[in-house]
């Protein structure tokens, strides 16, 4: 994953992950996951970066949910991005394997979206709530953002695990809360430093207006260099 | 050719998305019709002889080289509810993704080309193991073996079924699914000569309701 | 709705040489000159007795009156209907068929095939298959249906008369228009049929039934599904089902009771649309 920033997207080993370009010869959407543990605001990081980002590029959501669709109904009644562009992959109450082990399914999701709403230029596939060694597949996604938050304790970054040391982007969200759950936010960077060396780390508060910038547009530099490489 | 391709082929790692679904197991255990190893047992050895069965003999007949495409109609000839059938070309779907990085060969992109929203995931497998250059018995086995090891792995996650017990239920029905297996197999023989009349079409009234019962639920573990 | 009925002898039915009867009884609907359904063959056999019973409006109708006293084990029964191009034909019972032990112990076969032609009518509409203790019957039918033909069709199999165990019963219902399959499926319970009363197949059930309805109106607006019963959330006792649309121009009711009573009353539930 460190390659993948540095390189853009070196080219893919798996199959599945067959390339950029479609059998039509267009250029696919750049895919990004987004992981981490319940409640750390992965779908609100998701349901603010359609927000932000709808109006200047085409975007479609894939979810992965423990139970059947309900990431999917709420992105859906927050109306974040039009019904057709939410779609949910079951998983069978598991779904690290779905988005690494086994991501037939995400694929043909992904796959599906760009068939039946058109030329994307961002899928957002998120994954459920599940642990800190939960990673996306290089096969299913091109680079992967890990989200947690204050709440969940000052010591997460500095335990590491696959998804706070690897993710392409590490987000630390609900700094609002961090002086009411008594979090040391510069040794939480600090920390993250230690884990990560020069992969990046945004920290949000989604609750504030513009609250996600920074991981918008570290979203468009991506897609910048994305679009760049496949011109 | 190499038998333990067998091996890789039926592994339940095999990243062809069956992990997602329970082949009936998650409303059977709500509806309290699972509930132990010894119910699991039962429920696996009626869904071997049936669905199971059916299965077999199209795996069987695809990988014994017999037209996929009449194979698919005879698969939804065997299939009376939607529910099913679209499970069963999603799954199909995905099977091919697997099998055409695994064994690409010509057959699996002449029927990914044909059926571009999946064929009927027997069929695929069959034509998986074809490529691979195993049997129609091998293939037999392994969409067998499937079939029960599925609702076995799902109900383990479903009830916490102690693993061992799920183990050693799927190791009581080997018998079962030799015969099974075997069965589809000689199906298959005579449906190279006989026509795909000669495949069976074994029924299950109760797994054809539950899955449309089960399809309408707003929140579930498992796709199906 | 289980019912016990004796045999009686019919002179008529020629004996195989293992003991048991082969009959076939035929029934063609044939439209004359000026549209109206007649019925040139209508020729009953072994425990067969057909009855023309009063017509109705443009449509012949047809009572299978004995078939209650076959099939024996060692058996070869069989009907044929056909409704031949624009004829409307109904086809009922006047009781319950009962499979019962043969005297050596081989299987009855009893086999139904019905043709529907181009823009003809049938419905097919028998009482209930009993299967009792001992016995051992392979029924087939077998539908063929041209395109624009129009099929009511009910099947209902009863395991074992009040208060017994089932025989053994193996089914198998093919449904072809022109020349493909739509519909293959075939059943197996009782004795020799493994895990046939498990969760995945009847769950102790011991009434099974199918209603199937076809007809180009299907073409354009497929049936929706629709759970019955138990399935749709109604008490276990009534037994449960739903009704889907096949692959072709049709759908089909599949339905599970704990006896024959509840099973009708679900047919009936998904025959009213």
């Amino acid at each position: 994953m460190h390659l993948d920033h540095q390189d853009g997207f070196p080219e893919r080993h798996t199959y599945s992950a067959a390339g950029p370009v479609r059998p039509d010869g267009t250029r696919r959407a750049l895919r990004i996951g987004l992981g981490g543990p319940v409640g750390t605001g992965k779908t609100a990081t998701v349901a603010a970066l359609c927000r932000q980002l709808r109006d200047e590029l085409s975007i479609a959501v894939v979810t992965n949910d423990i139970y059947t669709r309900e990431d999917a109904e709420f992105l859906r009644r927050e109306a974040v991005l039009p019904t057709e562009r939410i779609v949910a992959v079951e998983t069978g109450a598991c779904p690290h394997t779905a988005i690494r082990d086994d991501i037939s399914a995400n694929l043909e999701a992904v796959e599906d979206l760009e068939d039946t709403v058109g030329p994307l230029d961002l899928v957002l596939v998120e994954s459920g709530g599940d642990n800190l060694t939960a990673t996306f597949s290089k096969g299913l996604v091109d680079a992967q953002i890990f989200v947690i938050d204050t709440a969940g304790g000052d010591d997460i970054p500095r335990k590491g695990g696959p998804g706070v040391t690897t993710a392409d982007l590490l987000v630390i969200n609900k700094t609002d809360l961090a002086p009411y759950v008594g979090v040391d936010l510069e040794g939480m960077a600090r920390d993250a430093k230690a884990q990560r060396g020069d992969l990046p780390v945004a920290f949000t508060a989604l609750k504030q207006p513009g609250g996600v910038a920074p991981v918008a547009e570290w979203v468009k530099a991506q897609l910048a260099d994305w679009t760049a490489a496949q011109a | 050719m190499s038998r333990a391709a067998l091996l890789v082929l039926a592994d339940g790692r095999f990243p062809a998305g069956g992990h997602a679904h329970s082949g009936g197991a998650e409303p059977a255990v709500t509806a309290g019709h699972i509930k132990d190893a010894a119910t699991l047992e039962t429920f696996c050895r009626g869904r071997l002889h049936t669905a199971g069965l059916v299965a077999a003999g199209l795996a069987a007949a695809a990988a014994a080289g017999l037209d996929p495409l009449l194979l698919d109609d005879a698969a939804d000839a065997r299939t009376p509810v939607p529910a099913l059938r679209q499970v069963a070309r999603r799954l199909g779907r995905q099977m091919m993704r697997a099998a055409r990085a695994t064994w690409p060969g010509p057959e699996l992109d002449a029927l990914a080309a044909a059926r571009p929203r999946g064929a009927h995931q027997p069929v695929v497998l069959g034509l998986a193991a074809r490529s691979a250059g195993l049997t129609p018995l091998d293939a037999a086995y392994a969409v067998a073996y499937e079939n029960i090891s599925g609702p076995a792995t799902a109900v383990v996650r479903l009830l916490s079924l102690d693993p061992f017990d799920a183990t050693a239920v799927l190791a009581r029905l080997t018998g079962d699914l030799e015969q099974v297996a075997a069965q589809g197999a000689e199906a298959a023989d005579r449906a190279a000569t006989e026509g795909l009349d000669a495949l069976p079409a074994a029924s299950a009234p109760l797994l054809d309701i539950a899955a449309e019962a089960h399809a309408a639920w707003p929140v579930r573990l498992f796709a199906s | 709705m289980t019912r016990t009925l004796p045999r009686t002898d019919t002179p008529q039915a020629p004996a195989l040489p293992a003991g048991g009867l082969r009959a076939t009884a035929r029934i063609t609907a044939r439209a004359d000159a000026g549209g109206t359904t007649r019925l040139p063959v209508l020729d009953g056999g072994g425990p067969f007795a057909l009855r023309h019973i009063q017509s109705h409006a443009d449509q012949a109708r047809v009572c299978l009156i004995g078939a209650m006293h076959a099939p024996l084990g060692g058996d070869r029964l069989r009907i044929e209907a056909t409704a031949e191009a624009g004829t409307s034909l109904r086809v009922t019972a006047a009781a319950a068929t009962v499979a019962l032990p043969g005297r050596t112990g081989d299987p009855a076969t009893y086999d139904v095939h019905l043709t529907v032609g181009e823009g003809a009518r049938l419905a097919w509409l028998p009482e209930p298959l009993i299967s009792a203790e001992g016995s051992d019957l392979r029924m087939t039918t077998t539908i063929d249906l041209a395109p624009t033909a129009r099929l009511v069709f009910r099947e209902e199999q009863i395991l074992g008369r009040s208060g017994e165990r089932t025989g053994a019963l193996r089914s198998r219902l093919t449904i072809r228009q022109h020349g493909r399959t739509l519909l293959d499926q075939e059943t197996a319970y009782g004795p020799g049929a493994p895990g046939w009363d498990s969760a995945a197949v009847l769950g102790g059930h011991r009434a099974i039934g199918q209603y199937l309805v076809a007809g180009p109106e299907f073409d354009d607006k497929p049936a929706e599904v629709r759970l019955l019963g138990a399935a749709a959330g109604g008490d276990a006792d009534r037994g449960q089902g739903v009704l889907a649309p096949l692959g072709g121009p049709m759908a089909l009711a599949t339905a599970v009771a704990p006896d024959g009573l509840a099973l009708r009353r679900l047919l009936d539930e998904a025959a009213a649309g």
